[in-house]
């Protein structure tokens, strides 16, 4: 099913169907959207091979339900949805970070507001992955670049959910997304699959919860034997809602502190000659490959240029924006929006450095010679 | 108040989540008794019973009960429930929803799970209005009504709960009230008992909020009122549709062999399986 060491040329949607049965996902549920529904149409015709489980659900809000009731039942789960699909799933991204559930959520990120431009390519839902649902928590959002990176991304967007017992989102977009590459697979010894830890405590003692030891505990899941209570409401260590101040306080840093304090494993970054020039790109998804385009197109004029592309988009890698991109002169940030991950680069560097925008929302690429231009201009 | 028969307090959480957080008068705690009572002459453990709600009152039962517990988002019970019966087939599923939780926010889901036919029982509590937030009307306030968010009287019909799921391909649907709870006993464990999707109305009173805005009187004079304006469907089958009107009709009313949805769903994957082993890629 998964062309281990083989080359192939695959989509970009299809090679994150294929990430995630290499993942072993056992549940899928999803509802049809332009443009990721590739994603369901293939786990529709391979899980059942597999003995997974696909089903299409009513609408969005219901996958993303049906989706956490599976991982609750103990099975790896993940939707995939675009832009309006997104936005219904913002209550149950929230309550799935609260309860706790591991799960993946792919948005091939589409061009809006509202029905937008369905078929075209944006970076619209960025700010929308992290603060889209109600209340302060944490998000895990991952952003490939290539076809080959759908498949190890989706790998990694399971992997991190399961460790984490947290939802991870997989931000695409319409281009990676219907994009075909040539892609050799890893072999399968080369990629590692995470399953969550299990409790091995006598079932009277087991807390759903428990904050020990890196602040993310072994999960049961229903029907195991370990019965237990998950709810919305704040809870305690047993999954019962509570409104004891130190119980909600425990809670609550418990869940920040589960991710801000494991950074090192979570954050990635590339960079391509950022430390040698003194103008920089800051570039994700399918505009990272523009950047890279463009930063051969200036070589070529004489002018250096480095990339800078953050990996995982949230947490947002301060620490290596500040690293890098802080005593640069220029960083030059193309975005398919109308200014979003422009203001974390902002918040980070100093007055001195100049920050150029480069942003199109009108459904197409930015294109290598756009940037070429921004930076002709500031060079 | 009758002494908790030592049966029902073997299901309850008893020492951690109580009081609960109904009312005085309430009748939701009357179903979650008829729930452990139907669950206890079946014989099932609590290891395999899983009980999914959404958000409102009925919602809150879960917390109680020591079973496999999920209280998930409003409206979302049946989506959430749909997703772990698939993941693990051998649990019993049963959402518990209120009328606002299931025919409102949930309306989606619970025609939709009615017509895939998925092995779950679904017991609305019908209290005709939302206790929870202080009384608004709800799909099943009468005409007339007055709520919190109908001050001058509902002028939206009531949904008819069960003639709704029947015709959305519910496997079984009954109707009960609180009044008549070794009927709603008996009628709960036949939903249980049921292969596919079963639903379980039931009537109760909410005395704090709809009773005291309609001014229906206390909660006995709320359960007599059930007592005296419901008949059962035999009595029913012999009525003029002039005699039937304002009567509520309690007991089974529908019921239907159909293909169970994770049944179906093991068929086709043994289909599938069995073609890939046939024609080698």
């Amino acid at each position: 099913m998964i062309p281990w060491g083989e080359t192939r040329l695959v989509q970009g949607n299809e090679a994150i169907a294929l990430g995630a049965l290499a993942s072993g996902i056992r549940f899928f549920g999803g509802y049809p959207i332009t443009p990721s529904t590739e994603v369901a149409e293939i786990l529709a015709r391979r899980l059942p091979e597999t003995g997974g489980v696909f089903i299409q659900m009513e609408d969005e809000i219901a996958s993303i339900s049906s989706v956490m009731g599976a991982s609750l039942g103990g099975a790896k789960a993940m939707t995939a949805t675009s832009g309006p699909g997104f936005s219904l799933m913002q209550e149950g991204l929230g309550y799935g970070c609260m309860a706790e559930i591991p799960f993946v959520v792919v948005d091939v990120m589409r061009a809006g507001p509202s029905t937008g431009l369905p078929t075209q390519v944006s970076q619209g839902d960025v700010m929308q992955a992290r603060w889209g649902s109600h209340g302060d928590r944490p998000v895990i959002a991952i952003c490939p670049t290539s076809v080959r990176e759908c498949f190890d991304l989706t790998v990694r967007a399971f992997n991190l959910s399961e460790e984490f017992r947290t939802p991870v989102l997989l931000l695409s977009d319409e281009v990676i997304g219907h994009m075909r590459e040539r892609v050799t697979f890893p072999r399968r010894e080369d990629v590692r699959i995470l399953d969550r830890p299990v409790p091995e405590t006598p079932v009277e003692w087991y807390e759903h919860y428990h904050p020990a030891p890196s602040n993310v505990s072994p999960m049961a899941s229903y029907g195991s034997g370990y019965r237990f209570h998950v709810t919305g409401l704040t809870h305690d260590r047993q999954g019962f809602p509570t409104r004891r101040v130190d119980e909600v306080d425990e809670k609550m840093a418990r869940l920040k502190n589960k991710i801000v304090r494991r950074l090192d494993e979570l954050v990635e970054v590339k960079t391509h000659d950022v430390e040698q020039s003194r103008v920089v790109i800051f570039a994700y998804g399918s505009v990272y490959r523009s950047a890279l385009a463009a930063q051969v197109m200036l070589e070529k004029k004489h002018k250096k240029v480095g990339v800078f592309r953050p990996v995982t988009l949230w947490p947002f890698p301060d620490r290596e924006v500040k690293e890098y991109l802080d005593e640069k002169d220029v960083v030059i940030v193309p975005e398919l929006n109308q200014g979003q991950l422009i203001h974390e680069v902002e918040r980070l560097t100093s007055d001195c450095v100049r920050i150029v925008p480069v942003q199109r929302v009108d459904g197409y690429e930015i294109t290598p010679e756009e940037i070429v231009q921004a930076a002709m201009e500031v060079m | 108040m009758a002494a908790i028969l030592p049966y029902e307090y073997k299901y309850l959480r008893a020492k951690k989540k109580f009081p609960h957080v109904w009312c005085p008068g309430c009748g939701i705690g009357i179903v979650m008794g008829s729930i452990i009572r139907a669950i206890d002459s079946l014989g099932w453990t609590k290891n395999e019973i899983m009980l999914v709600s959404g958000i409102g009152c009925t919602s809150r039962m879960p917390v109680y009960l020591d079973f496999n517990t999920l209280h998930t988002m409003h409206g979302r019970a049946l989506a959430f429930a749909t997703g772990v019966k698939l993941a693990n087939p051998g649990l019993k599923v049963i959402a518990v929803m209120g009328d606002g939780d299931a025919l409102a926010i949930g309306g989606n889901h619970v025609i939709h799970a009615a017509r895939r036919n998925i092995d779950i029982t679904s017991i609305i509590v019908n209290n005709f209005n939302y206790g929870m937030t202080g009384g608004q009307h709800s799909p099943t306030t009468p005409m007339n009504a007055v709520t919190a968010t109908s001050p001058h009287g509902m002028i939206e019909p009531g949904f008819d709960t069960c003639a709704l799921l029947s015709a959305a391909g519910a496997s079984f649907v009954a109707r009960a009230t609180v009044y008549h709870v070794i009927e709603m006993d008996g009628l709960i464990r036949q939903a249980l008992e049921k292969k596919g999707f079963s639903v379980v109305e039931a009537l109760s009173p909410c005395p704090t909020n709809y009773g005291r805005a309609n001014r229906l009187g206390d909660a006995v004079k709320m359960m007599e009122d059930m007592r005296d304006n419901s008949v059962t469907v035999t009595k029913a089958a012999k009525m003029t549709p002039e005699e039937l009107s304002g009567k509520i009709v309690r007991g089974v009313l529908a019921e239907r062999e159909a293909p169970e949805y994770t049944d179906l769903y093991r068929e086709l994957c043994e289909r599938v399986q069995g073609k890939a082993a046939e024609v080698p890629k």
